[in-house]
Order: structure tokens, then sequence, then C-alpha cells
């Protein structure tokens, strides 16, 4: 199951843009190598030119599918794998990855609640200990930036690889020493992150799928839940469990 | 500078029903009434398919916006207190209605021992069962005496409900029929039963039928979709400020609703308030707005606030006990104590999408009047509810406590659960306690750079055993019900520095004396005569469920202010005379 998920996740994201896969690859700019503008500048005079423009394998894709906040790929990957763990692919049903979780995170730290509009965000900072309160001046969008760049250097410390190349067990390992608070981030205790990372992968797998996640009513049907429907007034009483087809807000509102 | 405005009869803080119902009766009366609301403008086509749970239920739609203030908190008097930067931490009501918007619609009478708990106390226990820091005292005045209000709110609301079989006396019966029952209710009702508990429906504020109020405000019927409280409703039928005494004011003539209008001051002179500053929120210019009368019906919180801004009244210093602004703050959320016993069942499957805020059974056995504590080690109890609201499924994944959060398993279980779990609470009076208080950060500011309110609150070890009784009593219900794993929620050792759904008290207490209450049993201030501070931070310890206490009283003290505005009245009660110095 792990490893499917895996494939999943790194199939689609290669058929997502093989061109550019390969060009990252080749140039070494994925292992962190040192990307000066004049290397940059000679390698774009070729690699591009002979691909194809329009990325195959996309084109089925909805539009929504596409980055607006993380603009590494690779913090996406580290991020989707992530949820994929906290919410796996199972006999239930898809996993994180299937439902969209990853762009229903990255389009929520887009907006408002990845800036914190309506938070508290006044200093002075302080140092709070065994209790699970929000005690950081960074913003949600920079706990995650932060978060999963720390989750894939511990990664490569400890195991020599990507977070998203580990083994299911040692990805867990990493999640479970953000919990313990094992893991140092810059500015805001490892378990705030795990929290919101584990808290926003299940809003993803269950929130209308107007906000990009529980893709096709996917999460509601694994719950056997009925979405948004006008009343219940004539089956509340029912003795029995009442199996019913989901409806989203798009089939609902005027 | 702040700009003056003409004077009117009555300025009031707030849209919610401490606010809403003075400024439906006094614009009934014919007097002009500016109502002063912080948050936007709400009606009942904004919440026409709101049916959002990510948008309402966890990112907090209707509730105030903390990038202008929060509250700060802390334990104890020797520790630094933090903001609550969240609305995951903190959130209150906003918008017109404020709280009584997105309430639940659970509509409990208190009962008459929450009225006269010290008296009562005394008289059948001994001043010995008092704890020696609770500052345990009378309201001054008897639910018999407030009965008609109570009446009077229920009758605007069109409550839906059915006679407790032991509970306080009614003047008639509930203006609509009981929601339905169904069948977890039924299981819950008939377990209650076997326990020799007398079982009844939760009265609702989700009306069973069509009603027209007295004041012609027509509210529809419940459909039971489930998006209730922490919504507005879909089909107006939820009783709200928005669907009731709001547009009955408006209706008059004589109301004028001014939203983006943060009060930030009360203004007075010579002990008497002569208006409110506030800011227009869209253009951030100050306005003082004067009037005869002024009131404060905010939430607990912003009355407390504004009194303290305002240095009306003297706080509450816990070291000295002396002062009464900011004194028994009560009744923070996961401080509450009572208890919650869950249970997870094998072989029966129910409909948990399906319900409404106030759909559920309940009994009163466990309450204060009906309670005998002389052999327990604490005073009061509280009401016992199982509540069908409808759940979501972003927020509803029980699972037994021996699974993990996440992963395979919480996938896995949390699925399975889904349908096949039901919950029964305890939710007990709250007291007041000497070092339980709220007062002004003396670090952190708002974004108009007042003080934020600080909130310094201990767990007891008597609300701890009310814990330990709560969860006895409902982990007995759910075996009855045939559950087949029973869990108790765990005892709080710390307040959990969190904040919500409306439930604190405290801050602006009533009493029968200027020595131990801010204000009188028409809400009415004792050292400022023509200043009114309604809702829970009137109440001197936190009572299992509020709204139709802060409705009841929002009715006195709507005729308190008429009795100053048509007959020139002054202080409408005598102070009690104490023997105290």
């Amino acid at each position: 199951m792990v490893e499917n998920n895996k494939k999943t996740a790194k199939g689609s994201s290669e058929n997502h843009d093989p061109s550019r896969r390969k060009f990252i690859k080749n140039t070494g700019l994925a292992t962190g190598g040192v990307v000066g503008g004049t290397i940059l500048g000679a390698l774009l005079g070729n690699p591009f030119k002979s691909e194809e423009a329009p990325k195959e394998g996309n084109a089925d894709k909805p539009f929504t599918e596409t980055r607006m906040f993380f603009t590494r790929f690779e913090d996406f990957n580290v991020l989707s794998q992530a949820t994929e763990r906290i919410y796996p692919e199972d006999d239930n049903g898809p996993g994180a990855i299937g439902l969209g979780v990853p762009f229903f995170i990255d389009k929520q730290l887009a907006g408002a609640y990845g800036v914190n509009k309506n938070d508290y965000m006044k200093g002075p900072g302080q140092k709070v200990e065994g209790i699970n309160t929000y005690q950081t001046l960074m913003n949600r969008g920079d706990v995650f930036i932060e978060g999963v760049r720390k989750m894939n250097k511990e990664s490569q410390d400890r195991f020599d690889a990507r977070f998203y190349d580990l083994e299911g067990e040692q990805q867990d390992e990493i999640l479970q020493d953000l919990i313990d608070e094992k893991i140092k981030l810059v500015g805001v205790s490892s378990s705030t992150f795990f929290n919101l990372l584990r808290d926003m992968t299940i809003e993803g797998a269950y929130a209308d799928p107007l906000y990009g996640g529980n893709k096709d009513m996917q999460g509601w049907k694994m719950k056997e839940h009925p979405g948004i429907r006008a009343s219940y007034i004539d089956l509340i009483e029912s003795e029995d469990f009442e199996l019913l087809d989901p409806i989203s807000l798009r089939d609902y509102q005027q | 500078m702040a700009k003056k405005l003409d004077k009117v009869d009555v300025v009031v803080v707030g849209t919610g029903w401490a606010s809403g119902i003075p400024a439906a009766e006094l614009t009934k009366a014919g007097y002009k009434v500016v109502a002063l609301e912080r948050g936007q403008d709400r009606n009942v086509t904004d919440y026409i398919g709101a049916k959002d749970a990510l948008r309402y239920d966890k990112r907090h739609e209707m509730m105030e916006d903390h990038a202008v203030q929060t509250i700060t908190a802390r334990n104890s008097v020797d520790e630094t207190a933090f903001p609550l930067r969240t609305q995951t931490e903190n959130f209150e009501g906003n918008n017109v209605g404020g709280s009584s918007s997105h309430w639940s619609g659970v509509t409990h009478r208190p009962t008459e021992f929450d009225f006269e708990a010290r008296t009562k106390t005394i008289e059948k226990h001994g001043e010995g069962k008092i704890p020696k820091e609770m500052n345990l005292q009378d309201w001054g005045i008897t639910y018999d005496e407030m009965e008609e209000y109570y009446d009077k709110f229920e009758k605007m609301a069109g409550t839906s409900g059915e006679e407790d079989p032991v509970g306080v006396k009614r003047s008639s019966p509930y203006p609509t029929p009981p929601m339905k029952e169904t069948p977890p209710i039924t299981l819950f009702k008939a377990a209650a039963e076997k326990l020799g508990y007398h079982p009844f429906q939760i009265p609702s504020a989700n009306l069973s039928e069509r009603y027209e109020n007295p004041d012609g405000q027509t509210i529809n019927q419940c459909q039971y979709c489930s998006f209730c409280m922490m919504y507005g409703c879909d089909f107006g039928a939820k009783s709200d400020p928005v669907v009731t005494v709001i547009p009955t004011a408006q209706e008059t003539g004589n109301f004028e609703l001014r939203t983006e209008s943060y009060a930030r001051r009360v203004i007075h002179e010579n002990g008497k308030a002569t208006g409110v500053l506030y800011v227009d929120m869209r253009t951030g210019l100050e306005y003082i707005q004067p009037a005869d009368i002024v009131v404060l019906g905010a939430y607990t919180l912003s009355n407390t606030k504004l009194m303290l801004l305002s240095e009306i009244g003297k706080p509450y210093d816990p070291k000295t006990k002396e002062g009464i602004i900011g004194k028994n703050a009560a009744g923070f959320e996961l401080s509450t104590p009572g208890g919650s016993a869950r249970g997870f069942f094998e072989d029966m499957k129910f409909n948990l999408a399906m319900g409404a805020g106030a759909l559920g059974g309940t009994f009163s056995d466990l309450d204060s009047d009906n309670l005998d504590t002389s052999d327990l080690d604490f005073i009061g109890g509280g009401i016992v509810e199982l509540r069908l609201r409808g759940e979501d499924p972003i927020g509803y994944n029980n699972v037994p406590s021996d699974v993990p959060s996440w992963g395979k398993e919480f996938k896995d279980k949390s699925l399975h659960y889904s349908n096949r779990n039901l919950a029964v609470g305890y939710s007990p009076s709250t007291y007041g306690w000497s070092f339980n208080y709220m007062d002004l950060d003396p670090t952190y500011k708002d974004s108009f750079n007042d003080p934020l309110l600080r909130v310094t609150y201990e767990v007891t070890d008597h609300d701890k055993k009310v814990t330990e009784f709560g969860n006895k009593k409902l982990a007995e219900i759910m075996e009855e019900m045939g559950a087949d794993i029973v869990e108790t929620s765990p005892i709080a050792e710390t307040w959990g520095h969190k904040h919500g759904y409306g439930e604190a008290a405290g801050g602006v207490i009533m009493g029968e004396t200027p020595e131990n209450s801010a204000i009188n049993n028409y809400c009415q201030v004792w050292e400022m005569e023509n200043l009114f501070v309604i809702g829970a931070s009137a109440l001197p310890h936190k009572i299992p469920q509020q709204t139709a206490t802060i409705g009841a009283f929002a009715y006195r003290a709507a005729e308190g202010m008429e009795k100053i505005l048509k007959d020139g009245a002054k202080l409408l009660v005598e102070a009690k005379e104490t023997n105290k110095a």
C-alpha cells in the first residue's frame, strides 16, 4: 500500500512535467547544486527547445490542480507524502493525494488562512511549553515552508534520502519526531507545525470539494456522509441507516 | 478628535439578545435607539445556502476578527499571560446577531437554586459546605420573580419543548411542541428511565413548526439539516436576533443599526453615562454617540473590557479581594467541568449527519434543585444531555482512545465509527472563585492600542469532583444504552487556555448590594444609574445554558429603562443592608 501511494505521487508528478523533471535531474538542481544565473542561462538555450510545449497528461486534470503557494516542487512533494502518511490510501478508498489534499493545503496557504488574516499576530512572542497553542509570529505559510524543509533535511541527514523517497515507517518516524518536538524548527515548535499539517489534511479530505480537496466527494463517500442537503425532516426518525448519495455546495447554492 | 453626534434616547452596544431585546422593546415604546455593532451587517439572506463546514465551523466565519483584538490567558497571578492568537483558541460571535446567531438553540431555564445559591446552600448544608475561596452569592432576585421574563423570552423565540417532569414551575407551556424524537434519543431516554431519571426533549430554538411571535415575526420550521451551531440558519428556522428582535426594532422606524462601529469607551461625567465613543472601522473616524441611557449588551468579555477601559466601578484585585469589575470569571472553555461519556457501537448505526443544534434528550434529576449534595464534595449540579447536532465530517472523527490521531489505523477506525458513536454530557453550574478573574493585560495591545483583556483561570478541586461525579453517572447511562466501548472524558488539570461557544460568565456581576456586585437585578449599574450592562457578564456563576437567562434579564432591563425614560426613575432597586462593613 505504501509503495503504491508513493508511485501514485511520483508517477503523477513525472507525468505532470516530464521535461522539467528531467531538466532538474540533469542539472543537479534537485540535489541542491549551486544555481548560478550563468549556468541556468547556458542550459536554457537548449533542453526545452526540443520538448513539446503542452505538458502531456495534464489535459484531463482540472486547471485548479496547480500550485498557488509552494514555489518549489520539492517542498510540495514532501508535503504530499506527509499528508498521505496521515491519511493513507487503503481498502476504504483514496488517501490524501488521491483526494487532492496537497492542493487543498496549497490553496489555503495562498489565502487569508495562510497569512493569518483574522488572527492576533502582535508581539512580543513568548515561549509557551506544555500547552497546545499557536504562539508564533510566523504565519501558517511560513510555518509550512519551515516545516517541510526541515523534514526533508532531517530525512537526508538521518536516512540519506529525500523524505518522499523514504519507506513509510521512516516517514512516520520523522512525523512522530515532529510531534515529540525532537526536530527543531526556527520560530515555531514542531508540534504546532504537525498539528496544523494533521488538521489541514483532515480538512482537505472532508471539506466541500469547492476548496480543491475531497475530490469527487470521495472523502464523504468513504464516510457515508451525505454532504449538503436541504432537509432531513422526513428521514431523521428512520430506524435504518440511510445511505444517501452526497451533494456538494456546487449543486446546492443558487 | 471624535465627532459628537446628535443625542438619542438609548445607545446599545451589540446586536445579540442582550442588546437586541432592549432595542426592540424600547423602539416599540417609541424611543429612539441606536445600536453599535462592531461586525458587519447580516440578515437571513446571508445564510441561504451557507452550508460550508470549513468556512463556518473551522474558519469561524461568524467570529470576531483577532487582528483587532483577542484575550490573553494564564492559570494564576504568578504566570505571564500569553495571547490566544487564533480562532481555534478563542472565538466569540461577531456581526449582527453576535453569539445569539451562531448559538445551538438550547433553551434551558436555570434552577431555583441558581438564583439563591448561597442562601440555599447555607440553609441546607450550613456555611461550611461553601469552599473558602468560592465567591458564592445570590443574584438578588428569585426564579419566581423572574419567571414572567423567561415566559416572554420563550414566546418571542417560539421555543419548542415539553415540560420537564421534575423542573421549575412554568406559567405557560412552551409555545411550540418538542422537536422530533430520533432513534438515538429514544435509546437515551429508555436508558435514563431505567436508571430512575425523568428524561424529556431539550427545549429548542430550532423550531418544530412555523411560528409567528407576538411581535409579528415568523420563524420557520427546522429541517434538521445539521448546519446549525456555528452557522446562521439556511431557513430562518433558528430563533436568533436576525429573524426576531432586530427586524422588530427596524420595523418601528425608531431604530438605527450602525455596523462596523466598534465601541471603545462609555463616556461619563459626574457619575452619569453620557454616551459611547466608537470607531467606524471603514474610515477609522471616531464618533461619540450621546444618549440618555447607555446599554452594554455585548458578549461577557467585551462588556467587562469596556467597563475596565471606561474606568467605571472598581477593578477586582485577587490579592486584596477588593473591587468588583472582572470578578467571578467562570465557564471558560475546557475548564467547564461535568465530563462526558462516549459510546462506540459495533452493531448499531445512526444517521449522525442529520440533526440540529438543540436536538436531543435531557434530564434535570442531577441538577441543583433535584440533586442532594449532602454526601458529595461539591455544591450545585447540572443537566445531562444527549445532543444530535448533525455532525460534519471534518470535525467528527471520534475513535476509541487507544487509536492514534493519524495514519492508517486512524483512517480505518474513524471511518468505521463515523456513524457508530454517541456521547452524553453533564453540564453543571460553575462558580466564582477569588483567584479567577479578568483584568487588563499589562503587555499586549489591541489595534487601537488599548490593552487586551486578560483572563486568569484555575481549575479547582471542586470542579474536578463534579467531573468525576458526572463521568460516573454518564458512563452508567452509556452502558445502559448498549455501547460496546464506553469512554469518559479525562479530568482537566488546567483550563486549556481556550475559550469559545459563548460560555463565559461573570465580570460585571449582579447581586443585592454594591458591596459584592456591579449591577442590580435590572442590570443597572449601582453607581451609574443610566448605564445597563446585560449578558452572561451579569451572572455571578455560570449556569449550564445561559441564553434563556440572558434573554429574560434583557427583558427585565428593558422594563427598567422604560421606567427611567418614562417616569424619571433613578435607582430601580434598593441595595440590601448587609452586615459586612
